[in-house]
C-alpha cells in the first residue's frame, strides 16, 4: 500500500496537480466562500430591496440581531423565534420519519432481489429526484381539500377529509418532506446492510435469535456509522430545505413559515436584505455547528476503526 | 422459525410493502393522469377519453416551449458540461497527488457547500451576480451552480478516481507519455463511467432547481421549466390545470428517463456520493 | 464508451428540438427602429381579461399603425404576468434594483413612493424631458388625480383610473332568506343582522371582509379600512403626519373582525388565510356560499363580468347588486359620515431602463389618449382620471360613482405606508385566527409602528 501511494506521486507533479485544482478553487471561492463572507457584512446594514435604505443603506451594528432575538414579541406569528420552533419541529418529524422509513425499507427487502423492490426503490427514489416545482404541484393536487386524492380515499372509508395544507400546514409539510426525502436513507441504509457478511448473521441463526434481536444485535451496530451520517446530513438538509414553500408559500397566517422559508420572505418578499442576511448569518451558523459535529462523527469513527 | 410465526412474517411484509408503495405512488398519480383528461381538476380519475389535445395546447404555448426546449437544456447541460470537467480535474488532482490533510480537505468543502446554501444564501447571490453583470443571463444561472454543486461533484468524483488501478498511468509516462497525453489517452477513457455520473446528478439537479433561476433571471424568455412551471400553477384565475399538469409530465421525463437508464446501466445505488 | 454514446444520444435527440425552437424564436424579424413591451398583471381568460384585449387588440394594432404612417417600424410587445399583485411588485423591485424591465409597467400608485426611494423610478419630465408637458391629455385630468401616480410633488406616469368600495350582494340569496330588496344597511349592526338571517337561511359563509397577509393589499383596502373608517377613523392623520396606533376605534375594527369570523362565524375564516383566498372568495361568491363580499369596483367590471370566469351562473345583472358600506353607527363614520369609501389609482409609469424613452412616453401618452381610453370604456366602463370620459354603457358603475366619491378618501402616498399596511393585514389576522385577542393584535401592531416610523409618530389615546 505504502508502496503504491508513494510510486503514485509521479504520476502527477505538484505544480500539475496544484494547477488542476484552479479551477474548482475560483469557482468555489467566488460562488460560496464569497456569499459566506459577504451576508456577514450585509447583515449589519439596514440594506433593503426597496425603499430609501435601497440607495444607502446604513450601518447599524448588531441591530438586525437584537431585533431577531427581541424576546418580547419573537414567539409571534412572523417572527424569527416562531419560525425556529416550527423548524425544530418540522426537522425531528422529518428526520424520525425518514430515518425509521428508510431504514425499514432497507431492512425489509434486504438480500431480496426482484420486481417487488425494483417497484418500491423507483417509487422512492424518484420521490427524490423529480423536480421540486411539479412535485409541488402534483401534491397540491393530492392534498387538496375538495377534489385531491388523499380526501377521496379517506371519503372511501368514510372519513370526512379537511383542507390539508390549510387546517394542518406543518404536519403537512412534515409529511411531504418525509416522503420526498426518504430516498437517501434507504438508499444508505442498503448500501450498509448489503455490506454486512452473511456468515454474522447465520452464526445468529444458528444461536436462534428473532429478526428484532437479529438486528438490535448484530445489524444495527455495524450500520451505526451510516446511522449518524444519515441523522447529521438529513437534520442539515431538511433545515435548508425551501420546497415546502410549493405548498403554503409558508402559509396560512405563517402557520408553515420554516427557516428556509422565513429568510426568502424577510429578504425577498418584505424585501429586508439587512434582516435576512442577519437570519442567514444564524442559519448558516446552525449549519456550521451540525456540520463540525458529523466531522466530528467521521473522525471518531476513523479512529475506532 | 416455526410455520406460523414465518406467515405471519410473510403477511406483515407484503402488508408493509403494499403500504409504501401506495404512500408513495399516490401523489404521483395524478401527474400521470390529468395531462389526459378533458376537464380541468385537480381530482385523480382515469379519463374515460383520454385526450392529448393539452399537449397540443403546451406545444402551442412558444412561452412554455422555450423554457423547457431551450432555457432549461441550455442551463442544465452548460451547468453540467462546467461541473463535469471542473469535478474530474479536480478530483484526478486530489487523487493522485499527496497533499497535507486532502481527505479533510474534501470533506470541509463538501459540510462547507452544505452550509452555504438555499434561501439563505440568496440575498448575497443575488448582488454578486448583479455586480458581476449577470442578472437575468444564463451564464449567471450557470455559474451559481456549478459553484454550488462542485464540492458534492468533487467528493463522488474522487472516490471513483481513488478506486482507478495507477498502473496505466505509470505505463504510460514510462513510455515516454507527456502528462498531457497521459491524461488525455488514459485517464479520460477510465474515468468515463464517472464521468457519466456526475455529468447525469448535475444535470438532474438543476433541471429541477426553482430558486436559483426564479431570483437570478428576470425577463420571461430565459426562464427555465422550473420556473415556468411555477408561474403556470399560481397563475391567478387561469382555468389552465390540465395544461400546466401536461407541461409538468413533459418537464419530468428527462429526469425519468435519465434514471431509468442509470438504474439499468449501473444500477440507482450509491457510489459514496450523495445529492445535494 | 457505449455508455457515453448512450447519454450524448439522448442530448442529442433533444438537440433539433432546441435548435428548431430558437429559430423559431429568433424567427420574429427585429424591427427596424424600435421595440416596446409593457408589461400588465393579466392574462387571457385571467381576472384581468379586458385589460389583455384591450392592449392586444386596440393599443398595440393602433400605436404600430400611427407609427408606421410616420414612417417609423415600431413594435410593441404585452408581457402578461400571471401572479398575484404582490408577486408582481416583487418581479418590478427585483428587475429595477438591476436596470431591468419592461418598458411600459402597469403600476399600483400607492408602490411609488417605495420605488423613488429607491431610486428606481424617476419623473416622467426627467426621463421624456419636458416634451411631455405638450400632452393635450394633461387639461382634462384634474390636479387631484395626477397625484395617483405622483409623489412628493413629482409625477412619475399616469393614472388609467380609481375606483370606489362597497358591499356586493347576491340579490337571489338575499330574496331567498325573505330579506326585502335593495338592500342598504345603516349601521354595522343591521350588516351583522342581515347575515345572520342568510346563515339561518342556509347560506355557509355570508359575510367576506377581507383579512390577512395572504389578500395583501386587498385585505388594507377592502378589509381594514372599510371597517376603520366606520368606526370613525384613518390609519394616518394627515395634519399631524402621525399615524394610529392604539385607538378606541382600531379596537372596535377588530373587534367586528373577531365577531364575524370567530365569534359567530359569519364569514368563512380559512379563506382569510390561504394562500389563493382571493380566488377562493370570488369562487364562493359565485357559488352562493358567500352572499355580500366587500370589494373594489374592479370586482364588479372585470372579476364577475358578464362572461368571467367568475360570474354567477343565473348572471351579473340579474342576481347581483351592491350597497353603501355603513359607518359603525349613522354618523360615526371618518369625518362624521354615514357611509364610507376609500379610493385607489392604478396606471402606468416608464421604466428609466428603457432604451427608447421618448417612444414609450408617446406610447405611454397615447395609451390615455381619449380615442384609447374610450376603447377601453367600451369593453370595460370604469371610473378614469379623464373628465372628458364618462362612466358610460353601464348604469350601475356610473351609480356607483356617483353615490360613492363623495365618501371617499385615499391612502396617504408615503413610502412608509407600504410596509406600514402589512403590519395592519397581520394584525387582522391575528385576530381572525385567534392568536391574539384585539388588544393584543393592537398593541403589536402599534410596536410596529413604532419600529418603522419611530414611536414619536405613533398615536396612542
Amino acid at each position: 500500500m505504502d508502496d503504491l501511494t508513494k510510486r503514485g506521486n509521479h504520476i502527477l507533479s505538484v505544480r500539475a496537480g496544484v494547477a488542476l485544482l484552479v479551477p474548482a478553487f475560483v469557482f468555489i471561492g467566488l460562488f460560496l466562500f464569497f456569499p459566506f463572507i459577504w451576508v456577514f457584512l450585509i447583515s449589519f446594514t439596514n440594506r433593503t430591496l426597496l425603499g430609501a435604505a435601497a440607495q444607502d443603506p446604513e450601518f447599524v451594528g448588531l441591530g438586525n440581531y437584537l431585533r431577531l432575538f427581541d424576546f418580547s414579541r419573537w414567539m409571534r406569528s412572523g417572527e424569527f423565534g416562531h419560525s425556529l420552533y416550527l423548524t425544530v419541529i418540522f426537522v425531528i418529524g422529518s428526520l424520525i420519519g425518514q430515518v425509521t422509513l428508510g431504514l425499514a425499507i432497507a431492512f425489509a427487502f434486504n438480500r431480496r432481489r426482484g420486481k417487488l423492490r425494483e417497484i418500491i426503490y423507483t417509487l422512492v427514489t424518484l420521490a427524490w429526484i423529480l423536480p421540486e416545482t411539479a412535485i409541488g404541484f402534483t401534491w397540491t393536487a393530492f392534498l387538496d381539500g375538495r377534489r385531491g386524492t388523499l380526501n377521496a380515499i379517506l371519503g372511501a372509508f368514510g372519513i370526512e377529509g379537511v383542507e390539508w395544507l390549510l387546517e394542518f400546514p406543518l404536519l403537512s409539510i412534515t409529511v411531504f418532506n418525509i416522503w420526498r426525502g426518504t430516498a437517501f436513507s434507504m438508499l444508505l441504509f442498503s448500501a450498509a446492510l448489503g455490506n454486512i457478511r452473511p456468515s454474522y448473521l447465520e452464526t445468529a441463526d444458528v444461536a436462534g435469535a428473532g429478526p428484532w434481536q437479529r438486528f438490535r444485535d448484530i445489524m444495527f451496530p455495524l450500520i451505526s456509522p451510516q446511522f449518524v451520517t444519515a441523522l447529521v446530513l438529513v437534520t442539515l438538509w431538511t433545515f435548508n430545505v425551501f420546497t415546502p414553500f410549493l405548498l403554503t408559500g409558508g402559509g396560512p397566517a405563517f402557520g408553515s413559515d420554516i427557516i428556509a422559508i422565513h429568510t426568502y420572505r424577510v429578504a425577498f418578499q418584505f424585501f429586508e436584505f439587512g434582516r435576512g442576511s442577519a437570519i442567514a448569518v444564524i442559519v448558516m451558523t446552525i449549519n456550521l455547528i451540525l456540520a463540525a459535529s458529523y466531522l466530528f462523527g467521521l473522525k471518531r469513527k476513523e479512529v475506532a476503526t | 422459525m416455526n410455520l406460523p410465526k414465518y406467515v405471519l412474517a410473510r403477511i406483515g411484509f407484503y402488508v408493509f410493502v403494499v403500504i409504501v408503495a401506495t404512500a408513495f405512488a399516490l401523489p404521483l398519480l395524478w401527474l400521470l393522469l390529468a395531462p389526459f383528461g378533458r376537464q380541468a381538476t385537480l381530482a385523480v380519475r382515469i379519463p374515460s377519453e383520454p385526450t392529448l389535445a393539452n399537449f397540443v395546447s403546451v406545444f402551442r404555448n412558444a412561452f412554455a416551449m422555450r423554457a423547457l426546449f431551450v432555457n432549461s437544456i441550455i442551463q442544465a447541460v452548460g451547468a453540467m458540461l462546467l461541473i463535469t470537467a471542473v469535478a474530474t480535474l479536480t478530483a484526478y488532482s486530489l487523487s493522485r497527488i499527496r497533499l497535507p490533510g486532502r481527505d479533510m480537505f474534501v470533506y470541509m468543502l463538501i459540510l462547507f457547500s452544505s452550509v452555504v446554501t438555499g434561501s439563505a444564501a440568496m440575498v448575497p447571490i443575488f448582488l454578486l451576480i448583479f455586480e458581476l453583470g449577470l442578472i437575468d443571463s444564463h451564464t449567471g444561472v450557470i455559474l451559481v451552480f456549478t459553484g454550488g454543486l462542485l464540492p458534492v461533484a468533487i467528493f463522488i468524483m474522487r472516490d471513483f478516481m481513488q478506486s482507478l488501478p495507477k498502473s496505466y498511468e505509470e505505463s504510460a509516462l514510462v513510455n515516454g507519455a507527456s502528462t498531457l497525453q497521459m491524461l488525455r489517452h488514459v485517464v479520460l477513457p477510465l474515468t468515463r463511467p464517472g464521468m457519466m455520473v456526475i455529468g447525469i446528478w448535475a444535470f438532474v439537479n438543476v433541471w429541477g432547481s426553482f430558486l436559483i433561476p426564479f431570483i437570478l433571471l428576470r425577463s420571461p424568455d430565459r426562464m427555465p421549466a422550473a420556473t415556468a412551471t411555477y408561474s403556470f400553477y399560481t397563475e391567478a384565475g387561469t382555468p389552465v390545470i390540465t395544461l400546466v399538469s401536461a407541461y409538468a409530465l413533459l418537464y419530468i421525463l428527462p429526469v425519468l428517463a435519465l434514471y431509468l437508464f442509470v438504474n439499468w446501466r449501473y444500477g440507482f445505488q450509491f457510489f459514496g456520493g450523495i445529492k445535494s | 464508451m457505449r455508455k457515453c454514446v448512450a447519454v450524448l444520444s439522448v442530448l442529442l435527440l433533444l438537440a433539433p428540438v432546441t435548435a428548431l425552437f430558437a429559430a423559431g424564436a429568433g424567427e420574429a424579424a427585429e424591427p427596424e427602429d424600435a421595440r416596446l413591451n409593457i408589461i400588465i398583471r393579466g392574462v387571457e381568460d385571467g381576472v384581468n381579461h379586458n385589460m389583455v384585449v384591450w392592449i392586444l387588440e386596440d393599443v398595440i394594432p393602433a400605436f404600430e399603425e400611427r407609427m408606421a404612417e410616420q414612417g417609423r417600424d415600431v413594435r410593441v410587445g404585452l408581457i402578461q404576468f400571471g401572479g398575484s399583485d404582490e408577486a408582481l411588485e416583487q418581479q418590478y423591485a427585483l428587475d429595477m434594483s438591476v436596470g431591468e424591465g419592461s418598458d411600459i409597467m402597469a403600476f399600483d400608485g400607492f408602490w411609488i413612493p417605495d420605488f423613488v426611494e429607491a431610486g428606481y423610478i424617476e419623473p416622467l419630465d426627467q426621463i421624456a424631458g419636458n416634451a411631455v408637458w405638450d400632452w393635450g391629455g394633461w387639461d382634462v385630468i384634474p390636479e387631484g388625480l395626477r397625484e395617483i401616480m405622483g409623489f412628493d410633488g413629482e409625477i412619475y406616469g399616469l393614472g388609467s383610473g380609481t375606483d370606489v368600495r362597497k358591499i356586493y350582494y347576491r340579490t337571489d340569496l338575499f330574496e331567498e332568506a325573505g330579506i326585502s330588496l335593495p338592500w342598504q344597511p345603516e349601521s354595522w349592526e343591521d350588516v351583522l343582522q342581515t347575515a345572520r338571517e342568510l346563515q339561518r337561511a342556509g347560506v355557509p359563509s355570508p359575510l367576506q371582509i377581507n383579512a390577512g397577509t395572504a389578500m395583501g393589499e386587498a385585505t388594507t383596502m377592502q378589509g381594514y379600512f372599510m371597517v376603520l373608517l366606520g368606526a370613525g377613523e384613518h390609519m394616518y392623520d394627515f395634519e399631524n403626519n402621525m399615524w394610529y396606533g392604539e385607538t378606541q376605534a382600531i379596537h372596535d375594527a377588530l373587534e367586528v373582525y373577531r365577531q364575524i369570523y370567530v365569534e359567530e362565524e359569519l364569514g368563512n375564516r380559512s379563506i382569510q388565510l390561504a394562500a389563493a383566498g382571493r380566488d377562493q372568495s370570488f369562487e364562493a361568491f359565485r357559488e352562493g356560499e358567500i352572499a355580500m363580499l366587500v370589494e373594489g369596483d374592479w370586482f364588479w367590471r372585470s372579476v364577475v363580468a358578464p362572461g368571467s370566469e367568475w360570474e354567477p351562473a343565473a348572471g351579473r345583472d340579474n342576481v347581483v347588486d351592491w350597497a353603501k358600506m355603513p359607518a359603525q353607527q349613522p354618523g360615526a363614520g371618518f369625518n362624521g359620515q354615514d357611509f364610507v369609501s376609500i379610493s385607489g389609482g392604478t396606471g402606468f409609469i416608464i421604466n428609466p431602463n428603457t432604451s427608447h424613452p421618448e417612444l414609450a412616453w408617446e406610447l405611454l401618452a397615447f395609451m390615455h389618449d381619449y380615442d384609447m381610453q374610450m376603447a377601453f370604456q367600451d369593453i370595460q366602463p370604469r371610473i378614469t382620471v379623464r373628465e372628458d370620459i364618462p362612466v358610460q354603457g353601464d348604469p350601475v358603475m356610473s351609480s356607483m360613482a356617483e353615490e360613492l366619491l363623495q365618501y371617499s378618501t385615499v391612502r396617504p402616498q408615503l413610502p412608509e405606508y407600504a410596509q406600514i399596511s402589512v403590519a395592519a393585514q397581520r394584525m387582522t389576522e391575528r385576530v381572525v385566527n385567534e392568536e391574539m385577542t384585539p388588544q393584543e393584535a393592537m398593541e403589536a401592531y402599534a410596536e410596529d409602528l413604532d419600529e418603522i416610523v419611530g414611536s414619536d409618530r405613533v398615536i396612542r389615546e
